[in-house]
């Protein structure tokens, strides 16, 4: 018996993923010319992403060129960030997800986020999950009690936190408040994950531990992260793409598998930017 | 070098200390004034105060007897100010604060008007509400032209207290698929609580401190008003018609004064307790 059930139902086209015909892939994100601007300036140009069902990509590129832009891009969170357009194809699960007439609800019940800042809400670690659980149905207190447990121990977190379930989730740590807003998103268990620099405000041991749970949770979401760790890429992508800035707006110069990508780069932006970051 | 590193650190000290004592003395000076102000009052109005001081209407044009009519006045007053203003306060502050990025207009013309002196709005209160609206001298006219006085104040506090809340809250609801309206009422509202609390005792203080625009809107009749379309006497009123107008009237008025204070902490008071009470609760259930 599945929690859920009292879920707002997903779209009935959103299971089949779609079937790339000359690789056999599945890409589950796939935007095709796609760019943005903020008011009057064009931060994205072009972007054609792809990316595979199940696997994590990873989104690398310098400051500023777009990365976190691209990924709002993504859940539609776009539509929240004053004076910002979007044009192109954006097709998620295998809808399209670029109207005005697309459900963003649903969508973003099916595409979790992960901010650079963790970002509890100031209620209690039980609420914090069970807030986004009731305002999508979940009102049981045995189904909620389930999620959240399913989802804090998802993330690691359930053995630390067991005991305090109602104390203040602002009173957590950086890194556990960060592993408690992905199991916010995994209790509403989407299909894919964006993270934009989970590991970016934590210190060095909580990063280890989001690190390992990202790769513990490889093939189960579908996870685009942004970094502007190499190494970190490194260790968790199976693939990257790389945004770069030209004219003042990124473009998707190369993506791929990790190891094509970091061993022998096509682009002669990417083998610079890759030797840059490794002096 | 060696000597100025070792003298800056005690120049340093003197200047900061000479620093610290003249800010803690502009802080004693200021909390002595406020001091001065409530300590007189209480010392020539607690005299004046019983039980009976609070519950009788007044004889001898107030030299005698008691202000029960401009107690019960000046909370139907108020009364009528707050039920007008803080719904709509509130509705303001979250659509500029959520909805109307390009809201300046209207932000700056609250700011002219929350600026504006009170005797303007009690002229509008006077020509719109007395007679345009033909509500007449009455404790309605008074309290809605308070409204009009208090709104855009209580509108300001609102709507800086809900842009005050970390842009996180916004876009993580967002990002997990919670709707706009459900954020805003189960969280962003809750947590901007305190905030809006001090938005609204903002708005009692100036109401209750307000007597010119009351002249010509809820009127001076001392007698008990029975509805809100009587006239009816504001507490400051009365102090001000029994230290100018009433010979022999200061204790009165000391009287008077001494009611209007703790009435003002009072309902501040209770403000912040339903406000921190509600914040709680509501959050707790989000
Ligand atoms: N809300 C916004 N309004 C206007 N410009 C923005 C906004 N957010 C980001 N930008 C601009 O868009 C560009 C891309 O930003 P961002 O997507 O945050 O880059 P990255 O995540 O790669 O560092 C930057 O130059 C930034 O200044
Ligand atoms: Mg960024």
């Amino acid at each position: 018996m599945n929690h859920y059930e009292q879920l707002v139902p997903l779209h009935a086209q959103s299971r089949p993923v779609v079937m790339d015909a000359d690789s056999g892939r599945r890409d589950y994100i796939v935007t095709r010319a796609l760019s943005m601007h903020y008011g009057e300036r064009q931060v994205l140009r072009d972007i054609s992403l792809q990316v595979a069902a199940g696997r994590i990509t990873a989104l690398i590129g310098p400051s500023g060129v777009g990365k976190s832009s691209l990924l709002a891009c993504v859940n539609r969170l776009t539509d929240m960030l004053p004076g910002a357009h979007v044009n192109g194809e954006l097709r998620v699960g295998g809808v399209d997800a670029s109207h005005a007439a697309t459900d963003v609800i649903a969508l973003r019940r099916r595409v979790g986020m992960i901010f650079q800042k963790p970002n509890p809400f100031p209620l209690s670690i039980w609420n914090n999950l069970a807030f986004p659980l009731r305002e999508h149905g979940v009102r049981a207190k045995s189904q909620l009690t389930e999620a959240i447990t399913t989802a804090l121990q998802e993330v690691g977190l359930w053995g630390e936190v067991k005991d305090r379930l109602h104390a203040a989730a602002l009173s957590l740590s950086g890194g556990q408040q960060q592993r408690l807003c992905m199991a916010r998103a995994l209790a509403l268990q989407p299909e894919a994950l964006l993270m934009d620099e989970p590991c970016s405000a934590l210190d060095p041991i909580a990063v280890g531990v989001v690190e390992e749970l990202i790769a513990r949770l490889r093939g189960r979401y579908t996870m685009l992260i942004v970094t502007h760790n190499l190494a970190q890429a490194r260790r968790l992508a199976d693939d990257v793409a790389l945004l770069w800035p030209r004219d003042g707006a990124g473009e998707l110069v190369e993506q791929g598998p990790a190891a094509h990508l970091f061993d022998s780069p096509r682009a002669a932006v990417t083998a610079a930017y890759l030797r840059s970051e490794r002096i | 070098m060696v000597r100025a590193a070792q003298r800056n650190p005690s120049a340093n000290s003197v200047s900061d200390r000479i620093a610290g004592k003249s800010l803690t003395l502009a802080a004693l000076l200021v909390a002595a004034l406020i001091l001065w102000v409530v300590v007189d009052v209480l010392w020539q109005g607690a005299g004046r105060l019983s039980w009976e001081f609070v519950t009788t209407a007044p004889s001898d044009v107030g030299r005698a007897g008691g202000i029960a009519p401009m107690l019960v006045a000046t909370m139907l007053i108020l009364a009528v100010c707050l039920a007008a203003a803080t719904p709509m306060a509130i509705a303001t502050a979250i659509w500029l604060a959520e909805f109307a990025a390009a809201g300046r207009a209207l932000r700056l013309s609250l700011d002219v008007l929350a600026g504006m002196p009170s005797i303007v709005f009690g002229l509008f209160g006077y020509v719109f509400f007395v007679h345009m609206l033909g509500l007449g001298f009455s404790i309605l006219a008074g309290g809605l032209t308070l409204a009009c006085m208090v709104l855009p104040v209580v509108t300001r506090a609102c709507e800086e207290s809900l842009r005050a809340l970390p842009d996180g809250y916004r876009l993580g609801c967002a990002a997990l698929g919670v709707s706009r309206a459900a954020t805003l009422w189960r969280l962003q509202l809750p947590a901007a609580m305190p905030g809006l609390a001090v938005g609204i005792v903002l708005g009692i203080g100036r109401a209750l401190a307000e007597t010119a625009a009351l002249l010509y809107t809820s009127g001076y009749v001392d007698r008990m008003p029975t509805s809100f379309s009587d006239s009816g006497r504001a507490l400051s009123i009365h102090i001000f018609d029994m230290s100018m107008n009433v010979p022999g009237g200061d204790r009165g008025a000391y009287g008077t004064a001494l009611v209007l204070l703790v009435m003002l902490i009072g309902i501040n008071a209770v403000v912040f307790a339903i406000s921190t009470w509600w914040s709680e609760t509501r959050l707790e259930q989000a």
